[in-house]
């Protein structure tokens, strides 16, 4: 009889706690509870201990240097602002790109496209580190990609500019270009299954009334696209401002990206409270617009 | 009417080529005489051959395939557990935290996610005494926090598609809430499982910033030996290791292309004879 109520009070009840709850309560422990930590070490105060972290002393319970810090020193605020424009730029050259190749993606036939889909799909599988050193291996100075870049550079600008080869790696510029090619991928995808969907019959439609194309494309498929365009940006840009591997491979190390002043304040300097401060400012600025978005979003969805 | 597009198709070679170039360059030099990464010396295997030898290398692999084994297969239960759950249980106490907690990994930097399970562990350490030094079980437990919501992702798309009524049918004809999800639910959603575990499998693989931040002493995985090696230029023997990695995961990746194409056109060969029968 004791196993026979056991069993029922599984069947009802146990069994959809137990469904639910071991990922929650995983969850709980190794996600909620470590984030919950970074957002008080970012209120403590840095001492030469170990853990390098106290509560009290000068600042009684809350310490809000780091934060007054993170918004004000001008390491940090360029740090910031080189990660978001670094991010923005990157994203904007993903959907200039990544556009016209998911269109293409929907305008080729069946089975051409299944094997072009494969194509995107497959540098995505590959080390996401072995792409980047991909690039490393062309941006060098002596390699052929670089010679040949300088050789175009040195026959079209007048002969005062010329060089001896491209100062590409350690820039800006390679941070952008490797992020560009390693968040690709993310931009076409969304893009592609939101295009996909599109009635053809409409674009016919506008051209018989006398559209052009790329009136067509303005008023009929641009408009369309859009909740492809937002996932697909948030897809690359979200990663890319918190990027850590990219800059510090390829990155100019005189003016770092916020991923890595996250990192070198937290293992070099030993600083918690102000990396943890600068981790919740960062999460604030990415994923704030976002939940806005979503807000707007599913408000609007509601209305209809 | 069959309209050119040129300019897209243009488009599609340069993307292509941009993808591509890179990684064919990297294979090419893979097989570099010269010590010199980028310069040009002559045709020659002895990067594999000193790879083979490394036995950094190997060690350095089979932790990073032992981690992805054991933290792919628990992510996959759990995120598989998580995918149900939400797709199934619309109204539970708590959900809206539970779905929140779902998502938000996604969207975390790593950074944040590295340090956040560092501090985590370097307290749990000194208050409860465990972890009692960092490595293997640290830097799976980190894995299986981060991987397993890319499994609940999908087996959720996977369970709001899939027909419930089939579910309901079963247990209107007795069966019990375990015995429906083992015979009805899971073979229903079990290529959404299979490819949940692939991809937990391929982002414990390839990740660096995390397992850099949660592991320790002795503990390097194939990952951070690259890293630790890349971050002073380019080395031929590095470009033999991609040229063998990213070999492995395209072969891996056509094979599994042909195969999920074939049972497409199966699918869609059955759907339109069962239409005639039926028509």
């Amino acid at each position: 009889m004791e196993g026979n109520r056991l069993s029922r009070w599984f069947d009802r009840k146990g069994w959809s706690d137990l469904l639910i709850g071991a990922p929650y309560v995983w969850l709980l422990l190794f996600f909620l509870l470590p984030f919950l930590i970074v957002v008080a070490m970012s209120l403590g105060t840095k001492t030469p201990t170990a853990p390098p972290i106290s509560f009290g002393g000068d600042y009684p319970l809350f310490n809000f240097q780091g934060y007054v810090r993170a918004v004000t020193d001008t390491l940090y605020f360029r740090a910031f602002i080189t990660s978001l424009v670094s991010a923005g730029i990157a994203t904007l050259l993903c959907l200039l790109i990544g556009y016209p190749m998911a269109l293409g993606l929907t305008r080729v036939s069946k089975s051409w496209r299944n094997i072009l889909l494969m194509l995107v799909i497959l540098p995505f599988w590959t080390s996401f580190l072995l792409r980047v050193y991909a690039w490393m291996g062309l941006m060098g100075r002596s390699s052929w990609f670089n010679a040949g870049i300088t050789k175009i550079w040195n026959a079209i600008v007048p002969a005062g500019w010329a060089v001896d080869f491209m100062p590409m790696m350690h820039s800006n510029f390679a941070v952008v270009l490797v992020m560009v090619y390693t968040y690709l991928p993310f931009m076409i995808l969304p893009l592609y299954a939101s295009l996909e969907r599109l009635d053809p019959t409409l674009d016919e439609a506008a051209l018989d009334l006398g559209s052009r194309p790329w009136q067509v494309f303005l008023d009929v498929t641009l408009p369309q696209s859009i909740p492809g365009i937002v996932a697909g940006g948030m897809l690359v840009f979200i990663p890319a401002a918190g990027e850590l591997v990219i800059p510090t491979l390829v990155g100019d190390a005189s003016s770092p990206m916020i991923g890595r002043v996250i990192s070198d304040q937290f293992s070099s300097a030993r600083d918690w409270p102000m990396a943890s401060a600068i981790a919740v400012v960062l999460l604030v600025l990415m994923v704030g617009p976002a939940m806005i978005y979503s807000h707007f979003q599913a408000k609007a969805e509601g209305s209809k | 009417m069959k309209r050119r597009h040129t300019f897209l198709v243009s488009m599609l070679g340069f993307g292509f080529a941009f993808f591509y170039i890179p990684i064919l360059s990297m294979i090419v030099y893979s097989f570099n005489e010269s010590r010199l990464a980028s310069v040009w010396g002559g045709f020659s295997t002895k990067w594999y051959v000193s790879l083979f030898s490394n036995k950094q290398v190997i060690d350095a692999l089979i932790l990073s395939l032992e981690i992805a084994l054991v933290s792919a297969s628990i992510a996959t239960i759990l995120g598989t557990m998580a995918g149900i759950a939400l797709a199934r249980f619309t109204k539970f106490r708590g959900r809206l935290l539970f779905s929140g907690l779902v998502t938000a990994p996604l969207i975390m930097p790593e950074v944040i996610t590295g340090i956040s399970s560092l501090m985590f562990f370097i307290l749990m350490a000194q208050w409860i005494g465990w972890p009692a030094q960092r490595g293997f079980t640290t830097v799976t437990l980190a894995h299986i926090t981060f991987s397993m919501v890319f499994v609940t992702t999908i087996v959720q798309a996977r369970m709001l598609q899939s027909d419930r009524s089939i579910e309901e049918a079963a247990m209107d004809l007795g069966s019990r809430p375990w015995e429906v999800l083992r015979d009805v639910t899971l073979p229903v959603i079990s290529p959404a499982v299979m490819s949940g575990w692939l991809l937990a499998f391929t982002i414990s693989l390839d990740d660096v910033v995390i397992t850099s931040f949660t592991t320790g002493p002795g503990s390097t995985t194939l990952p951070l030996l690259i890293w630790s090696k890349v971050k002073l230029g380019v080395t031929p023997d590095i470009n033999a290791l991609a040229t063998l990695m990213v070999g492995i995961v395209a072969i891996g990746v056509v094979i599994a292309g042909i195969f999920m194409n074939r049972a497409e056109h199966r699918r869609q060969r059955d759907e339109q004879m069962a239409f005639r029968a039926n028509g």
